[in-house]
Protein backbone atom coordinates (compact mmCIF):
# COMPACT_ATOMS: atom_id res chain seq x y z
CA UNK A 1 0.00 0.00 0.00
CA UNK A 2 1.37 3.39 -1.00
CA UNK A 3 -0.14 6.68 0.03
CA UNK A 4 -0.90 8.74 -3.03
CA UNK A 5 -2.54 11.89 -1.78
CA UNK A 6 -4.22 13.43 1.21
CA UNK A 7 -7.67 14.51 0.11
CA UNK A 8 -8.93 15.91 3.41
CA UNK A 9 -6.85 17.22 6.28
CA UNK A 10 -8.04 17.78 9.84
CA UNK A 11 -9.49 21.24 9.20
CA UNK A 12 -11.24 20.37 5.97
CA UNK A 13 -12.63 17.17 7.43
CA UNK A 14 -14.14 19.21 10.29
CA UNK A 15 -15.61 21.70 7.79
CA UNK A 16 -17.16 18.88 5.75
CA UNK A 17 -18.80 17.42 8.86
CA UNK A 18 -20.12 20.84 9.90
CA UNK A 19 -21.59 21.39 6.45
CA UNK A 20 -23.25 17.96 6.51
CA UNK A 21 -24.80 18.79 9.89
CA UNK A 22 -26.26 21.98 8.39
CA UNK A 23 -27.57 20.08 5.38
CA UNK A 24 -29.24 17.46 7.56
CA UNK A 25 -30.99 20.21 9.54
CA UNK A 26 -31.97 22.12 6.41
CA UNK A 27 -33.44 19.12 4.64
CA UNK A 28 -35.38 17.94 7.71
CA UNK A 29 -36.34 21.46 8.85
CA UNK A 30 -34.79 21.03 12.28
CA UNK A 31 -34.37 18.13 14.69
CA UNK A 32 -37.99 16.98 14.99
CA UNK A 33 -38.02 13.12 14.99
CA UNK A 34 -34.41 13.11 13.86
CA UNK A 35 -31.93 10.47 15.00
CA UNK A 36 -28.47 9.33 13.90
CA UNK A 37 -27.21 5.77 13.57
CA UNK A 38 -23.52 5.14 12.91
CA UNK A 39 -22.26 1.97 11.25
CA UNK A 40 -19.35 0.33 13.04
CA UNK A 41 -16.62 1.30 13.31
CA UNK A 42 -15.86 4.74 11.94
CA UNK A 43 -19.47 5.61 11.14
CA UNK A 44 -20.06 5.61 14.89
CA UNK A 45 -17.51 8.36 15.48
CA UNK A 46 -18.79 10.40 12.56
CA UNK A 47 -22.38 10.11 13.84
CA UNK A 48 -21.16 11.32 17.22
CA UNK A 49 -19.46 14.33 15.59
CA UNK A 50 -22.55 15.15 13.54
CA UNK A 51 -24.64 14.98 16.72
CA UNK A 52 -22.23 17.36 18.44
CA UNK A 53 -22.39 19.79 15.51
CA UNK A 54 -26.18 19.62 15.44
CA UNK A 55 -26.25 20.30 19.17
CA UNK A 56 -24.08 23.40 18.72
CA UNK A 57 -26.35 24.73 15.99
CA UNK A 58 -29.78 23.85 17.39
CA UNK A 59 -29.07 23.33 21.12
CA UNK A 60 -30.80 19.96 20.85
CA UNK A 61 -29.18 16.57 21.42
CA UNK A 62 -30.50 14.09 18.86
CA UNK A 63 -30.56 10.38 19.79
CA UNK A 64 -27.51 8.57 18.44
CA UNK A 65 -27.08 4.81 18.07
CA UNK A 66 -24.58 2.20 16.92
CA UNK A 67 -25.28 -0.43 14.28
CA UNK A 68 -23.26 -3.61 13.77
CA UNK A 69 -24.05 -5.17 10.42
CA UNK A 70 -21.85 -8.28 10.58
CA UNK A 71 -24.87 -10.58 10.86
CA UNK A 72 -26.50 -9.00 7.82
CA UNK A 73 -23.63 -9.31 5.38
CA UNK A 74 -24.48 -11.07 2.12
CA UNK A 75 -21.45 -13.32 2.36
CA UNK A 76 -20.27 -14.90 5.58
CA UNK A 77 -17.02 -16.05 4.02
CA UNK A 78 -15.82 -12.61 2.96
CA UNK A 79 -15.87 -11.45 6.54
CA UNK A 80 -14.60 -14.67 8.06
CA UNK A 81 -11.11 -13.50 8.79
CA UNK A 82 -11.89 -9.94 9.65
CA UNK A 83 -15.03 -8.98 11.39
CA UNK A 84 -15.90 -9.90 14.87
CA UNK A 85 -19.56 -9.66 15.73
CA UNK A 86 -20.13 -6.62 17.90
CA UNK A 87 -23.12 -5.17 19.62
CA UNK A 88 -25.85 -3.08 18.10
CA UNK A 89 -26.63 -0.32 20.59
CA UNK A 90 -29.74 1.61 19.69
CA UNK A 91 -31.56 2.41 22.91
CA UNK A 92 -34.42 4.36 21.33
CA UNK A 93 -37.33 3.27 19.16
CA UNK A 94 -36.66 4.09 15.51
CA UNK A 95 -40.29 3.62 14.50
CA UNK A 96 -41.73 6.82 13.00
CA UNK A 97 -38.31 8.51 13.18
CA UNK A 98 -36.14 10.02 10.50
CA UNK A 99 -33.01 7.92 10.70
CA UNK A 100 -29.79 9.31 9.27
CA UNK A 101 -27.46 6.39 8.68
CA UNK A 102 -23.81 7.42 8.92
CA UNK A 103 -20.76 5.72 7.45
CA UNK A 104 -17.24 6.75 6.51
CA UNK A 105 -16.92 5.56 2.89
CA UNK A 106 -19.62 4.72 0.34
CA UNK A 107 -18.25 2.29 -2.24
CA UNK A 108 -20.13 -0.75 -3.62
CA UNK A 109 -23.26 -0.04 -1.57
CA UNK A 110 -23.31 -3.52 -0.04
CA UNK A 111 -22.64 -2.32 3.49
CA UNK A 112 -25.54 0.09 3.22
CA UNK A 113 -27.81 -2.64 1.84
CA UNK A 114 -26.98 -4.75 4.92
CA UNK A 115 -27.49 -1.78 7.21
CA UNK A 116 -30.94 -1.10 5.74
CA UNK A 117 -31.97 -4.69 6.46
CA UNK A 118 -30.60 -4.46 9.99
CA UNK A 119 -32.42 -1.17 10.67
CA UNK A 120 -35.73 -2.37 9.33
CA UNK A 121 -35.57 -5.40 11.65
CA UNK A 122 -35.43 -2.96 14.55
CA UNK A 123 -38.50 -0.93 13.65
CA UNK A 124 -40.28 1.05 10.95
CA UNK A 125 -38.72 4.48 10.48
CA UNK A 126 -40.62 7.15 8.53
CA UNK A 127 -37.55 7.55 6.38
CA UNK A 128 -33.92 6.55 6.24
CA UNK A 129 -31.31 8.93 4.86
CA UNK A 130 -27.65 8.30 4.25
CA UNK A 131 -24.68 10.45 5.23
CA UNK A 132 -21.14 9.49 4.23
CA UNK A 133 -17.89 11.33 4.61
CA UNK A 134 -16.51 10.01 1.31
CA UNK A 135 -18.27 8.77 -1.81
CA UNK A 136 -15.71 6.98 -3.93
CA UNK A 137 -17.98 5.63 -6.66
CA UNK A 138 -18.06 2.09 -8.11
CA UNK A 139 -21.55 1.24 -6.89
CA UNK A 140 -22.77 -2.33 -7.37
CA UNK A 141 -26.27 -1.63 -6.06
CA UNK A 142 -28.78 1.17 -6.69
CA UNK A 143 -27.90 3.13 -3.55
CA UNK A 144 -26.99 6.81 -3.18
CA UNK A 145 -26.11 9.14 -0.33
CA UNK A 146 -28.21 12.11 0.77
CA UNK A 147 -25.26 13.91 2.36
CA UNK A 148 -21.68 13.61 1.15
CA UNK A 149 -18.60 15.12 2.77
CA UNK A 150 -16.52 14.78 -0.37
CA UNK A 151 -16.81 12.96 -3.68
CA UNK A 152 -13.56 11.24 -4.59
CA UNK A 153 -13.61 9.41 -7.92
CA UNK A 154 -11.12 6.55 -7.60
CA UNK A 155 -9.72 3.84 -9.80
CA UNK A 156 -10.41 0.20 -8.83
CA UNK A 157 -6.77 -0.23 -7.87
CA UNK A 158 -6.98 2.60 -5.39
CA UNK A 159 -8.71 2.76 -2.11
CA UNK A 160 -9.70 5.50 0.29
CA UNK A 161 -8.68 5.45 3.92
CA UNK A 162 -10.54 7.52 6.41
CA UNK A 163 -8.60 8.06 9.61
CA UNK A 164 -10.25 9.52 12.66
CA UNK A 165 -8.82 10.73 15.94
CA UNK A 166 -10.97 8.25 17.91
CA UNK A 167 -9.72 5.14 16.11
CA UNK A 168 -6.52 6.12 14.32
CA UNK A 169 -5.03 8.95 16.35
CA UNK A 170 -5.51 11.66 13.72
CA UNK A 171 -8.06 13.12 11.35
CA UNK A 172 -7.36 12.74 7.63
CA UNK A 173 -8.53 11.09 4.45
CA UNK A 174 -5.94 9.65 2.07
CA UNK A 175 -5.97 7.82 -1.24
CA UNK A 176 -3.79 4.73 -1.19
CA UNK A 177 -2.67 2.69 -4.14
CA UNK A 178 -2.70 -1.09 -3.81
CA UNK A 179 0.62 -2.53 -4.84
CA UNK A 180 0.32 -5.20 -7.47
CA UNK B 1 -9.67 -15.71 15.41
CA UNK B 2 -11.84 -18.81 15.12
CA UNK B 3 -10.75 -21.50 12.64
CA UNK B 4 -12.29 -24.70 14.04
CA UNK B 5 -15.07 -26.33 12.07
CA UNK B 6 -16.23 -28.08 15.26
CA UNK B 7 -16.74 -27.36 18.93
CA UNK B 8 -16.00 -30.61 20.74
CA UNK B 9 -14.89 -29.51 24.19
CA UNK B 10 -13.25 -26.77 26.20
CA UNK B 11 -10.12 -28.79 26.98
CA UNK B 12 -8.72 -28.18 23.52
CA UNK B 13 -9.54 -24.46 23.33
CA UNK B 14 -7.11 -21.65 24.05
CA UNK B 15 -7.89 -18.79 26.39
CA UNK B 16 -8.26 -16.51 23.35
CA UNK B 17 -10.76 -18.84 21.71
CA UNK B 18 -12.82 -18.99 24.91
CA UNK B 19 -12.78 -15.20 25.13
CA UNK B 20 -13.84 -14.88 21.49
CA UNK B 21 -16.88 -17.10 22.07
CA UNK B 22 -17.83 -15.10 25.16
CA UNK B 23 -17.52 -11.72 23.47
CA UNK B 24 -19.39 -12.94 20.40
CA UNK B 25 -22.16 -14.24 22.68
CA UNK B 26 -22.37 -10.83 24.31
CA UNK B 27 -23.27 -9.32 20.94
CA UNK B 28 -25.80 -12.04 20.22
CA UNK B 29 -27.58 -11.49 23.52
CA UNK B 30 -28.98 -8.22 22.24
CA UNK B 31 -30.77 -10.01 19.37
CA UNK B 32 -33.08 -11.83 21.81
CA UNK B 33 -34.18 -8.51 23.31
CA UNK B 34 -35.52 -7.20 20.00
CA UNK B 35 -39.09 -7.22 18.91
CA UNK B 36 -38.02 -9.21 15.84
CA UNK B 37 -35.71 -11.75 17.48
CA UNK B 38 -33.94 -12.87 14.34
CA UNK B 39 -30.88 -12.04 12.25
CA UNK B 40 -30.12 -13.50 8.81
CA UNK B 41 -26.57 -14.68 9.59
CA UNK B 42 -27.22 -18.41 8.95
CA UNK B 43 -29.94 -18.05 6.33
CA UNK B 44 -29.93 -21.08 4.06
CA UNK B 45 -27.96 -23.23 6.51
CA UNK B 46 -29.38 -26.41 7.98
CA UNK B 47 -28.71 -27.43 11.58
CA UNK B 48 -29.48 -31.01 12.61
CA UNK B 49 -29.98 -31.77 16.30
CA UNK B 50 -28.99 -35.42 16.66
CA UNK B 51 -29.83 -36.56 20.17
CA UNK B 52 -29.14 -40.09 21.40
CA UNK B 53 -30.07 -39.15 24.96
CA UNK B 54 -33.25 -37.53 26.11
CA UNK B 55 -32.84 -33.78 26.45
CA UNK B 56 -35.33 -30.99 26.39
CA UNK B 57 -33.54 -27.89 27.55
CA UNK B 58 -30.32 -28.28 25.60
CA UNK B 59 -32.10 -29.31 22.42
CA UNK B 60 -34.66 -26.50 22.67
CA UNK B 61 -31.91 -24.00 23.43
CA UNK B 62 -29.94 -25.06 20.34
CA UNK B 63 -33.12 -24.99 18.29
CA UNK B 64 -34.03 -21.48 19.43
CA UNK B 65 -30.45 -20.32 18.85
CA UNK B 66 -30.36 -21.72 15.30
CA UNK B 67 -33.75 -20.23 14.47
CA UNK B 68 -32.75 -16.78 15.75
CA UNK B 69 -29.89 -17.00 13.25
CA UNK B 70 -32.41 -17.90 10.49
CA UNK B 71 -31.07 -21.44 10.02
CA UNK B 72 -33.42 -24.34 9.30
CA UNK B 73 -33.52 -26.89 12.11
CA UNK B 74 -34.22 -30.59 12.01
CA UNK B 75 -34.50 -32.60 15.23
CA UNK B 76 -33.64 -36.27 15.29
CA UNK B 77 -34.42 -38.21 18.44
CA UNK B 78 -32.39 -41.37 18.16
CA UNK B 79 -34.84 -43.61 19.97
CA UNK B 80 -37.28 -42.99 17.11
CA UNK B 81 -34.68 -43.26 14.37
CA UNK B 82 -32.69 -45.80 12.45
CA UNK B 83 -30.20 -46.07 15.35
CA UNK B 84 -32.73 -48.54 16.69
CA UNK B 85 -32.35 -50.48 13.48
CA UNK B 86 -28.64 -50.72 14.07
CA UNK B 87 -27.23 -47.84 12.05
CA UNK B 88 -23.90 -46.62 13.43
CA UNK B 89 -23.25 -43.03 14.49
CA UNK B 90 -20.83 -42.54 11.61
CA UNK B 91 -23.31 -43.83 9.04
CA UNK B 92 -26.00 -41.60 10.46
CA UNK B 93 -23.59 -38.64 10.30
CA UNK B 94 -22.67 -39.34 6.69
CA UNK B 95 -26.34 -39.59 5.78
CA UNK B 96 -26.98 -36.23 7.38
CA UNK B 97 -24.02 -34.83 5.45
CA UNK B 98 -25.46 -36.27 2.23
CA UNK B 99 -28.64 -34.33 2.95
CA UNK B 100 -26.41 -31.25 2.65
CA UNK B 101 -26.90 -30.17 6.22
CA UNK B 102 -24.25 -27.78 7.54
CA UNK B 103 -24.01 -28.40 11.28
CA UNK B 104 -24.73 -31.46 13.42
CA UNK B 105 -25.41 -30.80 17.09
CA UNK B 106 -24.87 -34.16 18.75
CA UNK B 107 -25.61 -35.58 22.17
CA UNK B 108 -24.50 -39.12 22.87
CA UNK B 109 -24.03 -41.31 25.93
CA UNK B 110 -20.53 -42.36 24.86
CA UNK B 111 -17.57 -40.16 25.77
CA UNK B 112 -15.76 -39.13 22.59
CA UNK B 113 -18.78 -39.64 20.32
CA UNK B 114 -18.77 -36.05 19.05
CA UNK B 115 -15.04 -36.16 18.27
CA UNK B 116 -15.42 -39.42 16.40
CA UNK B 117 -18.30 -38.03 14.37
CA UNK B 118 -16.33 -34.86 13.61
CA UNK B 119 -13.42 -36.91 12.21
CA UNK B 120 -15.74 -38.74 9.86
CA UNK B 121 -17.76 -35.92 8.34
CA UNK B 122 -16.68 -32.69 6.66
CA UNK B 123 -19.53 -30.61 8.04
CA UNK B 124 -19.41 -28.95 11.46
CA UNK B 125 -20.08 -30.89 14.66
CA UNK B 126 -21.06 -29.26 17.93
CA UNK B 127 -20.90 -31.37 21.07
CA UNK B 128 -24.10 -31.09 23.11
CA UNK B 129 -22.82 -33.57 25.69
CA UNK B 130 -20.85 -36.80 25.26
CA UNK B 131 -21.02 -39.33 28.07
CA UNK B 132 -19.17 -38.14 31.16
CA UNK B 133 -16.67 -36.26 29.03
CA UNK B 134 -17.70 -32.70 28.09
CA UNK B 135 -20.70 -30.45 27.67
CA UNK B 136 -18.94 -27.36 26.31
CA UNK B 137 -21.92 -25.08 25.64
CA UNK B 138 -23.27 -25.62 29.16
CA UNK B 139 -19.93 -24.61 30.67
CA UNK B 140 -19.70 -21.64 28.30
CA UNK B 141 -23.10 -20.40 29.37
CA UNK B 142 -22.17 -20.87 33.03
CA UNK B 143 -18.98 -18.88 32.48
CA UNK B 144 -20.82 -16.24 30.46
CA UNK B 145 -23.35 -15.83 33.27
CA UNK B 146 -20.58 -15.53 35.86
CA UNK B 147 -18.78 -12.93 33.80
CA UNK B 148 -21.95 -10.98 33.17
CA UNK B 149 -22.94 -11.00 36.85
CA UNK B 150 -19.53 -10.45 38.45
CA UNK B 151 -17.75 -8.60 35.65
CA UNK B 152 -14.77 -10.94 35.38
CA UNK B 153 -13.57 -14.55 35.58
CA UNK B 154 -9.91 -14.04 36.46
CA UNK B 155 -9.37 -14.56 40.17
CA UNK B 156 -12.92 -15.69 40.94
CA UNK B 157 -13.41 -18.54 43.38
CA UNK B 158 -15.92 -20.96 41.93
CA UNK B 159 -17.10 -24.12 43.69
CA UNK B 160 -18.73 -26.96 41.82
CA UNK B 161 -20.80 -29.18 44.08
CA UNK B 162 -22.36 -32.56 43.38
CA UNK B 163 -21.76 -35.71 41.42
CA UNK B 164 -18.41 -34.75 39.89
CA UNK B 165 -17.64 -38.30 38.77
CA UNK B 166 -20.52 -38.52 36.33
CA UNK B 167 -20.61 -34.91 35.29
CA UNK B 168 -19.57 -33.64 31.86
CA UNK B 169 -20.79 -30.22 33.02
CA UNK B 170 -18.21 -30.25 35.80
CA UNK B 171 -15.38 -31.32 33.50
CA UNK B 172 -16.08 -28.65 30.90
CA UNK B 173 -16.45 -26.02 33.62
CA UNK B 174 -13.12 -26.96 35.20
CA UNK B 175 -11.29 -26.75 31.87
CA UNK B 176 -12.87 -23.46 30.90
CA UNK B 177 -12.66 -21.72 34.26
CA UNK B 178 -9.07 -22.78 34.90
CA UNK B 179 -7.98 -21.44 31.51
CA UNK B 180 -9.63 -18.11 32.21
CA UNK B 181 -7.88 -17.80 35.56
CA UNK B 182 -10.59 -18.74 38.07
CA UNK B 183 -9.83 -20.87 41.13
CA UNK B 184 -12.06 -23.92 40.98
CA UNK B 185 -12.98 -26.08 43.96
CA UNK B 186 -14.93 -29.26 43.44
CA UNK B 187 -16.94 -30.70 46.30
CA UNK B 188 -18.56 -34.12 46.38
CA UNK B 189 -19.02 -37.18 48.53
CA UNK B 190 -15.84 -39.26 48.25
CA UNK B 191 -17.56 -41.93 46.20
CA UNK B 192 -18.59 -39.35 43.59
CA UNK B 193 -15.15 -37.75 43.27
CA UNK B 194 -13.25 -39.08 40.26
CA UNK B 195 -9.46 -39.45 40.12
CA UNK B 196 -7.38 -36.90 38.20
CA UNK B 197 -9.34 -33.80 39.20
CA UNK B 198 -6.34 -31.98 40.64
CA UNK B 199 -4.40 -32.50 37.40
CA UNK B 200 -7.21 -30.63 35.63
CA UNK B 201 -6.50 -27.62 37.83
CA UNK B 202 -9.16 -27.87 40.52
CA UNK B 203 -8.95 -28.12 44.29
CA UNK B 204 -10.82 -30.89 46.10
CA UNK B 205 -13.03 -30.46 49.12
CA UNK B 206 -15.22 -32.99 50.87
CA UNK B 207 -16.86 -30.42 53.11
CA UNK B 208 -19.65 -28.35 51.60
CA UNK B 209 -19.38 -25.56 54.18
CA UNK B 210 -15.68 -25.24 53.53
CA UNK B 211 -16.28 -25.20 49.75
CA UNK B 212 -18.85 -22.43 50.13
CA UNK B 213 -17.26 -20.20 52.72
CA UNK B 214 -15.22 -17.87 50.50
CA UNK B 215 -16.65 -18.77 47.09
CA UNK B 216 -17.82 -16.03 44.72
CA UNK B 217 -20.08 -18.54 42.99
CA UNK B 218 -21.33 -22.05 43.42
CA UNK B 219 -22.43 -24.28 40.57
CA UNK B 220 -24.72 -26.97 41.94
CA UNK B 221 -24.90 -30.11 39.82
CA UNK B 222 -27.97 -32.20 39.39
CA UNK B 223 -28.01 -35.47 41.36
CA UNK B 224 -28.90 -38.02 38.76
CA UNK B 225 -30.63 -40.58 40.93
CA UNK B 226 -32.41 -41.97 37.91
CA UNK B 227 -29.03 -42.99 36.49
CA UNK B 228 -27.40 -44.02 39.74
CA UNK B 229 -26.96 -47.70 39.18
CA UNK B 230 -24.28 -48.06 41.83
CA UNK B 231 -26.58 -46.57 44.47
CA UNK B 232 -23.76 -44.30 45.50
CA UNK B 233 -25.92 -42.43 47.92
CA UNK B 234 -28.37 -44.29 50.09
CA UNK B 235 -31.14 -41.76 50.13
CA UNK B 236 -32.03 -38.45 48.52
CA UNK B 237 -32.82 -36.66 51.75
CA UNK B 238 -29.58 -37.68 53.30
CA UNK B 239 -27.93 -35.98 50.36
CA UNK B 240 -29.56 -32.61 51.10
CA UNK B 241 -28.43 -32.97 54.68
CA UNK B 242 -24.80 -33.68 53.77
CA UNK B 243 -24.19 -31.83 50.49
CA UNK B 244 -27.31 -29.87 49.60
CA UNK B 245 -27.15 -26.09 49.20
CA UNK B 246 -29.60 -24.62 51.68
CA UNK B 247 -30.37 -21.13 52.96
CA UNK B 248 -28.67 -21.97 56.28
CA UNK B 249 -25.48 -22.89 54.47
CA UNK B 250 -25.61 -19.77 52.29
CA UNK B 251 -25.85 -17.61 55.41
CA UNK B 252 -22.32 -18.65 56.26
CA UNK B 253 -21.06 -17.91 52.74
CA UNK B 254 -20.35 -14.56 51.05
CA UNK B 255 -23.47 -12.40 51.11
CA UNK B 256 -23.66 -12.01 47.33
CA UNK B 257 -22.52 -15.51 46.31
CA UNK B 258 -23.91 -16.44 42.90
CA UNK B 259 -25.87 -19.70 42.76
CA UNK B 260 -26.03 -21.59 39.48
CA UNK B 261 -27.58 -24.89 38.39
CA UNK B 262 -27.60 -26.45 34.91
CA UNK B 263 -31.16 -27.78 35.41
CA UNK B 264 -33.43 -29.55 35.76
CA UNK B 265 -33.41 -28.92 39.52
CA UNK B 266 -34.23 -31.61 42.06
CA UNK B 267 -35.79 -29.28 44.60
CA UNK B 268 -35.05 -30.44 48.11
CA UNK B 269 -32.21 -32.74 47.05
CA UNK B 270 -29.14 -30.86 45.80
CA UNK B 271 -30.67 -27.49 46.47
CA UNK B 272 -33.53 -26.21 48.58
CA UNK B 273 -36.41 -24.37 46.90
CA UNK B 274 -35.61 -21.25 48.90
CA UNK B 275 -32.14 -21.12 47.34
CA UNK B 276 -33.33 -21.97 43.84
CA UNK B 277 -35.80 -19.08 43.91
CA UNK B 278 -33.71 -16.79 46.11
CA UNK B 279 -31.90 -13.54 45.44
CA UNK B 280 -28.54 -15.25 44.84
CA UNK B 281 -29.89 -17.54 42.12
CA UNK B 282 -29.10 -16.79 38.46
CA UNK B 283 -30.59 -20.06 37.21
CA UNK B 284 -33.06 -18.48 34.79
CA UNK B 285 -30.44 -16.01 33.51
CA UNK B 286 -28.39 -19.08 32.63
CA UNK B 287 -31.22 -20.29 30.40
CA UNK B 288 -31.43 -16.92 28.62
CA UNK B 289 -27.66 -16.76 28.22
CA UNK B 290 -27.59 -20.30 26.84
CA UNK B 291 -29.26 -19.05 23.68
CA UNK B 292 -26.69 -16.27 23.14
CA UNK B 293 -23.79 -18.65 23.74
CA UNK B 294 -25.17 -21.27 21.35
CA UNK B 295 -25.86 -18.62 18.71
CA UNK B 296 -22.22 -17.57 18.99
CA UNK B 297 -20.96 -21.15 18.69
CA UNK B 298 -23.16 -21.98 15.69
CA UNK B 299 -22.15 -18.72 14.01
CA UNK B 300 -18.42 -19.23 14.58
CA UNK B 301 -18.29 -22.83 13.34
CA UNK B 302 -20.41 -21.94 10.30
CA UNK B 303 -18.12 -19.03 9.49
CA UNK B 304 -15.03 -21.25 9.81
CA UNK B 305 -16.56 -23.94 7.57
CA UNK B 306 -17.44 -21.38 4.93
CA UNK B 307 -13.97 -19.92 4.84
CA UNK B 308 -12.51 -23.43 4.49
CA UNK B 309 -14.69 -24.00 1.46
CA UNK B 310 -13.52 -20.71 -0.05
CA UNK B 311 -9.89 -21.66 0.48
CA UNK B 312 -10.48 -25.03 -1.15
CA UNK B 313 -11.82 -23.27 -4.24
CA UNK B 314 -8.92 -20.85 -4.54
Amino acid sequence: MREKATVLDKENLARAVTRMAHEILEKNKGTQNLCLVGIRNRGVYLAERLAKNIEEIEKVRVPTGVLDITLYRDDLTLIADKAQVRKTEIDFDITAKIVVLVDDVLYTGRTIRSALDALIDLGRPDSIQLAVLIDRGHRELPIRADYVGKNIPTAQGESVEVRLEESDGKDEVVIVEKEI
Amino acid sequence: MWIRKDLLGLEELSKEELELILSTAESFKEVSTREIKKVPALRGKTVVNLFYEPSTRTRVSFEVAAKRLSADVINIAAEASSARKGETLIDTGRNIEALKADIIVVRHNASGAAAMLARNVNISVVNAGDGWHEHPTQALLDIFTLKETLGRIEGLKVSIVGDIAHSRVARSNIWGLAKLGAQVTVCAPRILMPPGIEEMGARISYDIDEALHDADAVNVLRMQFERDEQKAFPNQFEYLEAFGVTQERLKKAKKDIIVMHPGPINRGIEMSSEVADGANSVILEQVTNGIAVRMAVLFLVAQASDSRKTEAHE
